[in-house]
């Protein structure tokens, strides 16, 4: 480096002027090497992840609803502690939860959308489907109803006069479990919504959409759980409920190890048993009630769907 | 107006009272994209002194590639990312999908171009006699190379920043490679996203400020580096 080191000459600096840039390297190698410190301990433990079966975490895909709602945030940390496995919840659409369960990317699932798990489970995907929890849907919309809903019994003759009115409903549009439900109760209304201008899709969770519908003074179809978490803002009231084809309800699947070997078949289980376990039960009972007045879910573990009305 | 204000009351909570989850998603963001950064750095520096200072045949098209690489969404990133990591994709063996060795892959593929693209700019941009001069003067090729990076070094902490900047605002990628997962890859702006859609406007404005703040910082800090000594 000896020529190059004559090469600051050319532009006749001044001592001070090389001081200051010996101090300007010193300040970014100084940056560099704090950054560079901050980040070694993120690489480091990510390697001890794959070390054993045990530590292995375990990916739960889930609907939007169980964390909207703020269940998930109360019931990980508590599995994480009694079990020592560390879990990953992805927060998707129920259609794109069993998606994942499909293609082997989750090993276990909380989900709410009963005919397309039936489905999931007769295409062999899961090993074990056990019912957990249910609440109910409903539909919401501005306080001064325009499309005068609140009057009719029965959620497909609301739904019909939604459309009727040309008032504008918010829908999920996500493949989840609620647009699942919605589209059956469009199906039972006789109604193809999609062509209509007031029908409006957002393609997002559920709390986004009441976000969307509530800023558009428009209906749409909710789960009990999200909307009562979220409520104090919305300026949603409840318009339809209460009818026994709205329930909600939500089962946890094993996702079958023989198909994907990668899938973590001992985590899934261990959390699928946590969920129906009597404790855990007991926490969902009682979730919510402090903080928004009613539970949120109720508990079901060991019911037989039929006692639910199915 | 109410709502901003609570929202910058409710940071300024956070912050005072040091909230240990906010404290730890503001660190992790910071961390993971520095250490995507530095690797975009490690990998856009060379690359760019290369395509700026050698001529062969398609060197154009790569150079137009990088500058659209400079755009490139983040979404886009994510969903590849995504694709390869999936156990199943070519690279699930690695298991490290929804983990932030995940995030600092996808951001660094997105700040990459841009340090590319900035550093081609920066060196380009340097006296053409300059490089005769320093070879003139018995410089090896390599001692060329580092003649010329530091002599461009102002110019190419704007590439640190455009790429610091661009990674830690990101969120498309994020979300998708990392997965939002409460105290594991839940990050500044993937954590804004669920805030605002559970409702919760006061804690997403909160955790908006402290981002701001936080890339203001940084970029603060760099600048007065970069502004300290002016070139001639």
């Amino acid at each position: 480096m000896k020529q190059a080191s004559c090469l600051p000459s050319v532009k006749q600096p001044t001592a001070t002027l090389t001081r200051k840039r010996g101090l300007l390297m010193k300040a970014l190698l100084h940056f560099y090497s704090t950054l560079l410190l901050l980040a070694f301990p993120l690489i480091a433990p990510s390697d001890g992840n794959a070390a054993s079966t045990k530590t292995r975490p375990i990916i739960l895909a889930t609907t939007t609803s169980t964390q909207d709602s703020g269940l998930l945030d109360l019931l990980v940390p508590l599995f994480e502690k009694s079990s020592g496995y560390s879990i990953k919840t992805i927060a998707v659409g129920s259609g794109q939860a069993m998606k994942m369960g499909e293609k082997g990317e989750a090993d276990v699932l909380l989900v709410h959308s009963p005919e397309a798990e039936k489905q999931f489970m007769a295409a062999g995907f899961g090993t074990n489907r056990r019912l957990v929890m249910h609440n109910d849907f409903i539909i919401v919309g501005p306080l001064t109803d325009p499309a005068k809903i609140r009057s009719v019994s029965g959620v497909a003759d609301a739904m019909g006069r939604i459309a009727a009115s040309g008032e504008i409903f918010i829908s999920r549009g996500d493949n989840s479990g609620t647009h699942a439900k919605e589209k059956t109760f469009w199906k039972a209304a006789g109604i193809s919504p999609e062509a209509g201008k007031w029908y409006q899709e957002t393609g997002l969770g559920m709390g986004q959409t009441l976000n969307v519908a509530a800023e558009k003074r428009g209906y749409t179809l909710t789960d009990r759980a999200t909307y009562l978490a979220m409520k104090k803002r919305l300026g949603l009231v409840i318009l339809s409920e209460g009818a026994s084809s709205q329930l909600n309800i939500y089962h946890v699947i094993e996702v079958d190890q023989q198909k994907w070997p990668m899938v973590n078949g001992a985590g899934g289980k261990a959390f699928a048993d946590f969920m129906v376990s009597r404790k855990t039960q007991q926490t969902i009972g009682s979730f919510g009630s402090e903080k928004f007045g009613e539970a949120l879910f109720f508990p079901d573990a060991g019911r037989k769907p039929s006692e639910l009305g199915l | 107006m109410e709502l901003i204000l609570d929202g910058i009351v409710k940071a300024l909570q956070l912050i005072s009272t040091l909230d240990a989850e906010v404290f730890a998603i503001t660190l992790l963001s910071l961390k993971i994209s520095a250490t995507a950064t530095l690797t975009s750095l490690f990998c856009g520096i060379p690359a760019g002194v290369l395509l700026a200072l050698s001529r062969f045949p398609g060197r154009r098209f790569i150079i137009s590639l990088v500058n659209t690489g400079m755009g490139l969404p983040p979404v886009v990133v994510g969903l590849f990312v995504t694709i390869f990591l999936w156990r199943n994709g070519p690279l699930g063996f690695m298991e490290i999908l929804y983990t932030p060795a995940a995030m600092i892959l996808a951001q660094s593929l997105i700040a990459a171009p841009i340090v590319t693209g900035i550093t081609i700019a920066s060196i380009q941009q340097l006296p053409t006699n300059l490089k005769l001069q320093v070879r003139a003067l018995g410089a090896t090729r390599l001692q060329t190379i580092w003649i010329l990076v530091r002599e461009a070094r102002l110019p190419l902490l704007a590439a640190v920043m455009a790429g610091f900047g661009g990674v830690i605002s990101e969120v498309g990628a994020s979300i998708m490679v990392g997965g939002n997962i409460k105290g594991q890859t839940r990050v500044l702006t993937t954590a804004t996203v669920m805030e605002s859609s559970k409702g919760n406007f006061e804690t997403a404005i909160a955790l908006s400020i402290i981002l701001l703040s936080l890339t203001l910082g940084v970029n603060y800090l760099l600048t007065v580096i970069q502004q300290r000594e002016r070139p001639r």
